[in-house]
């Protein structure tokens, strides 16, 4: 029996030591090493992917391009499985482990939350793609966004529905488990009592549920002018098929998480006629735009969605931030990005604020003939 | 009044869904007395199984979208999960009730096949790496690795939750993550009766399930085949002492529902168009639930406890806190068991001591 | 008795010299990995207690871990404050343990509680019924936490102070295994022992049965609530997604494995199956895939888990006849 026990014990000392030995490389001279993070397995795996998409694809372009300083970047991918203590670990692996100079991620901001104190706390800057609640930012000055947050968002759609759609009667639709939409929820509601409108219905549904007749027959009762869905786009295709199936004729109004190609692929022709702000748009005749859509096409064999724009232009800025500041020092790298002003982004055109939050107009676009047709630009 | 009716028909569809599932589950249990896990990935695997048939390109240009492509689509990924369940059944799970050959072959050729794709990103390498998990499988079988058999329940349970996490997390890689859109591949029509809003859809939906509800019964209980289900899983050993060929009913159980798991699979992705690889967990749970609240091992009963289920949970939503809506299936799971543990059409049974 | 005193003495010395130079030597990541592997080995040892040892199969054990870690995060959260002002007299990192320990005892009185609510009306059940419902309490406690938004809802609750450490983790840990193998080796566990191995019989020989299942998962329970709150103070953030039900499959996973029935199986399934899955993360995106494929591969070919039935102390020699 001893001799079990001492398997058993030497089973566990070469696991431990496989984990602290292997995998660790050490940088070569000749690159720098950024990490990054997301989900890219879990309930919220495709906007770990999108996301991972713009940064590889913005990274094979730097490298192409010679480099950032004369290195190439490389970029090490960790899987948060959408969980925040998982993105804990992974985040400290990336910095004391792997070494890395910088940190790209995440989407949710959730994790961002989570993982943001670690970043802070070993002076790595960190740059959120699309995390949108306030809180994230003021975990401290390392860490930096480059999306507008709720507040702002929440307030677009609001000044849209209220100056441009001219509704009084609002309907909410909100995901309950998703803290961006709860987010965006809670601020469209206050601003659109502001300007004198009526909240009519306020329902919830979970990421992932497929029924929402059960909410959507409640709010028809109610007979609001538009309905307010800050969801993924994930559910709001079927949202607006449903809607549809019910008779509902409002509009439905929602945020950024609409953006994806996928959306209208599910929700159909049950989307004409609604309405969504973002961050840039896809029709953007701007050549920069057009060669990003069609180069990411090239490369994965999909149109981006917004969180791949988003990643895409996180990485390009910390490339900048390296590019004024000299040096991949993460110190001297934070500073220049605290600095940045109107950065060329394809979502926009990018001034990082005292709060390090982005400082960009919002688009609303509209739903016509199955494509995105941009209706008016919002500025903060 | 309308909103009642209309909430009414949006719990009666959403519970045939869960019944069509349910059914597989307590067909299973009824058999091996196993909570077959995966089987709501099987629903999963099914539903993308007549994605990738209704877009494929033959389909569409010989039958397009018609009655009989739909036939064809269901039939098809039907099948395809029937040997799905096979296979499972086969690999994971009768190793625990005998010898059962080349059981390491089979998952080391599937390492092998994740870390030849890993490697070398190519479907050769993948190829290569499958292939050499196959032969180091069959290798350490004749060195002497043999399962062990007579497995603890506890031990099934976990091998169907690593069949479960391999499926869906299998399923992401192998389908991508991202969610996808489901064709129409029956023409819908919306029947406005009244003041009620029913389309087409989910009237074929609650037809259908119903029509498989009905072959299932007359399947168990007028075939011969039926009658030997039954019997195994009254007593498994005596039904192997009469000459009955147990693990050959026991797969044909697995594949029958893991056909109906599929069906299930295809008929939501019909109401609600929008499948990915995860789908399938919630309303597995919610299935089991439904079964449950049936009695299981009854096939009556799964369809009423899933119709009862998806009404409670409409209503709930629909008159009180949506976002509890998770919870409602549990809530009802924890009194029925506390109320009447057997379900509504479970006999109860009586434990002599 | 001396021995016993030499014994605490010793391990309060080694955790606490462990604790000023183990992050240094072993890196912030591994660190990581070790906190994270001892409050497993908590949970496993505490969910061992109910499945394992009294034979109840309940696979809900995430949301009594939940209600720990929520209600040790309120307590210091919003208490913090109030309490503080009343032991300044203390250098901080006294303060910290003071609020720790409420914390946890906080934690582990309101994860006792739901043990309570859950282990009462499970008794009539056996078996995979009384699984399923476990799982059930489990989800209702997890949607519940994601509706209150005083504790952050979906949003996650941010801010908490990190008072937990090596230190507080690991002695905690010692704390559970003594406790539960003491309890196991007592006249109570020979109680949950015959439950498990007959429960007619045991009723039939005057075990109360009832008392001692309910007891067995309040037990539990409180000791997932302790691990609740030493997660919850180290993370410093708490998300109703650590709490799914994926997590309590992988401490039945961490027990069976392990091997069902002996404390040290619980502890060498959770070391394990931490490990493993940190490991696992050099394969990439097929890092879950084959966590899969290796489970079911263990369980087909040593179901009784790794170290079986195997312990490290002997256990007391059964009474004679």
């Amino acid at each position: 029996m001893n001799q079990k026990l001492w398997s058993g014990v030497l089973l566990c000392a070469v696991v431990m030591t496989l984990v602290s030995c292997a995998g660790g490389t050490e940088a070569d001279s000749d690159e720098i090493v950024i990490g990054e993070y997301g989900s890219l397995t879990g309930t919220t795996a495709t906007f770990g992917i999108s996301s991972k998409n713009g940064i590889d694809m913005a990274i094979e372009e730097v490298n192409k391009a010679g480099g950032v300083l004369g290195k190439s970047v490389r970029v090490i991918v960790e899987d948060d499985q959408s969980r925040p203590e998982e993105a804990q670990t992974v985040v400290t692996k990336l910095i004391n482990k792997d070494r890395v100079v910088a940190v790209l991620g995440e989407v949710a901001s959730t994790r961002s939350l989570a993982a943001a104190p670690i970043a802070q706390a070993n002076g790595i800057p960190m740059i959120s793609p699309s995390s949108t609640n306030p809180k994230v930012t003021e975990v401290g000055d390392y860490i930096f966004r480059v999306c507008f947050i709720d507040p702002f968002q929440g307030l677009v759609m609001a000044k849209f529905a209220a100056n441009t759609l001219k509704v009084k009667d609002v309907a909410i639709l909100r995901d309950i488990k998703n803290d961006y939409s709860v987010g965006l929820a809670d601020v469209f509601v206050e601003e659109f009592q502001k300007m004198g409108g009526r909240i009519v219905a306020d329902e919830s549904y979970s990421e992932g549920d497929t029924d929402f007749s059960a909410q959507l027959t409640s709010i028809k009762a109610r007979r609001p002018q538009a309905i307010f869905v800050p969801g993924y786009y994930t559910e709001v295709g079927l949202i607006a098929r449903q809607a549809k199936q019910l008779g509902i004729t409002a509009p439905l109004l929602g945020g950024d998480g609409w953006d994806s190609p996928s959306l209208v692929g599910i929700g159909g022709a049950a989307l004409e006629g609604s309405y969504f702000s973002n961050h840039y748009s896809m029709d953007d005749p701007s050549p920069a735009i057009q060669k990003f859509v069609a180069d990411y096409k090239a490369r994965f064999g999909a149109a981006p969605d917004a969180l791949a724009a988003l990643a895409y232009d996180a990485a390009n800025i910390l490339f900048d931030a390296m590019r004024r500041a000299n040096s991949w020092e993460p110190s001297k790298v934070r500073d220049a990005l605290a600095q940045t002003k109107d950065f060329p982004g394809i979502t926009g055109k990018i001034t990082i604020d005292k709060d390090r939050n982005a400082v960009k107009p919002a688009v609303v676009l509209r739903i016509k003939d199955g494509k995105f047709e941009y209706v008016e630009t919002i500025a903060p | 009044m309308e909103t009642f009716l209309q909430q009414l028909i949006n719990g009666i569809s959403q519970g045939s869904a869960y019944a069509l599932i349910a059914l597989g589950y307590t067909m299973v249990y009824g058999v091996l007395r196993l909570i077959n896990f995966a089987h709501s990935d099987v629903y999963m695997f099914g539903a993308f199984m007549g994605f990738y048939l209704a877009n494929a390109r033959w389909l569409q240009s010989s039958l397009g979208t018609s009655v009989a492509a739909a036939v064809v689509v269901m039939l098809g990924a039907m099948a395809l999960s029937a040997g799905l369940g096979i296979l499972i059944e086969r690999f994971a799970y009768r190793p625990g009730r005998g010898p059962a050959r080349f059981t390491p072959a089979f998952w080391f050729g599937i390492l092998g096949a994740a870390f030849g794709h890993l490697t070398g990103e190519t479907v050769a390498s993948t190829a290569l790496g499958a292939g050499a998990g196959v032969v180091l499988g069959v290798i350490v079988e004749k060195a002497g690795l043999r399962p062990v058999p007579q497995h603890s329940r506890l031990a099934l349970l976990i091998i169907a939750i690593g069949v479960s996490l391999f499926l869906e997390n299998g399923g992401q890689q192998a389908f991508g993550a991202d969610p996808k859109f489901f064709p129409p591949i029956i023409a819908t029509t919306v029947l406005p009766v009244g003041p009620l809003i029913i389309d087409s859809q989910r009237l074929v939906v609650l037809g259908v399930s119903v029509a498989l509800m009905v072959l299932l019964e007359v399947i168990v209980n007028y075939t011969k085949t039926g009658k030997a289900m039954r019997a195994v899983s009254f007593n498994l050993d005596a039904a192997k002492l009469m000459g009955i060929n147990t693990d050959r009913i026991i797969a044909f159980t697995f594949a029958l529902g893991s056909a109906l798991a599929a069906a299930g699979g295809i008929l939501v992705s019909l109401l609600y168009p929008r499948i990915d690889p995860l789908m399938g967990v919630m309303p597995g749970l919610k299935a089991f639930v439904a079964a449950v609240l049936g009695g299981i091992g009854n096939i009556p009963g799964a369809m009423l406890g899933g119709l009862i289920l998806g009404l409670a949970e409409v209503m709930a939503v629909g008159y009180g806190q949506s976002t509890y809506r998770d919870a409602i299936a549990f809530i009802i799971l924890v009194l029925i068991l506390l109320l009447k543990p057997a379900g509504i059409m479970g006999k109860g049974a009586v434990e002599k001591v | 008795m001396r021995r016993k005193w030499i014994f605490w003495l010793a391990a309060f010395a080694a955790l606490a010299l462990l604790q000023a130079t183990l992050r240094g030597l072993i890196g912030p990541y591994n660190y990581q990995i070790v906190i994270l592997v001892g409050i497993n080995i908590i949970l496993a040892v505490s969910l061992n207690l109910i499945n394992g040892v009294t034979g109840q199969f309940s696979i809900g054990h995430a949301g009594f871990y939940a209600v720990g870690a929520y209600a040790s995060a309120s307590l210091v959260y919003y208490g913090g404050p109030e309490i503080r002002p009343l032991i300044a007299f203390l250098p901080p990192f006294a303060q910290n343990a003071v609020l720790l320990l409420l914390g946890l005892l906080a934690g582990a009185i309101l994860a006792g509680l739901a043990g309570l609510a859950v282990g009462i009306p499970s008794l009539r059940l056996r078996g995979d019924y009384l699984a399923i419902v476990t799982l059930g309490f489990g989800e209702i406690i997890r949607v519940l936490i994601l509706n209150v938004d005083a504790i952050g809802g979906s949003r996650g609750f941010a801010g908490i102070p990190q008072i937990s450490n090596f230190f507080w983790v690991y002695l905690a840990v010692i704390i559970t295994v003594v406790t539960v193998h003491n309890l196991v080796n007592s006249s109570y566990g020979r109680a949950f022992i015959s439950i498990r191995d007959d429960e007619v019989a045991a009723e039939a020989m005057g075990v109360d049965t009832t008392r001692f299942k309910v007891l067995s998962f309040v037990i539990s329970s409180m000791f997932a609530g302790v691990a609740g709150g030493l997660f919850g103070h180290y993370t410093s953030f708490l998300h109703p997604n650590s709490f799914l039900f994926t997590t309590s499959f992988y401490l039945i996973i961490m027990i069976v494995v392990g091997g069902l029935g002996s404390i040290e199986g619980a502890i060498l399934g959770a070391v394990l199956v931490t490990v493993l899955l940190e490991v696992l993360r050099e394969f990439g995106p097929y890092r879950l895939v084959n966590f899969a494929v290796l489970l079911v591969l263990i369980m087909i070919y040593r179901p009784q888990g790794l170290l079986g039935s195997w312990t490290l102390f002997k256990r007391p020699k059964a009474a004679a006849g």
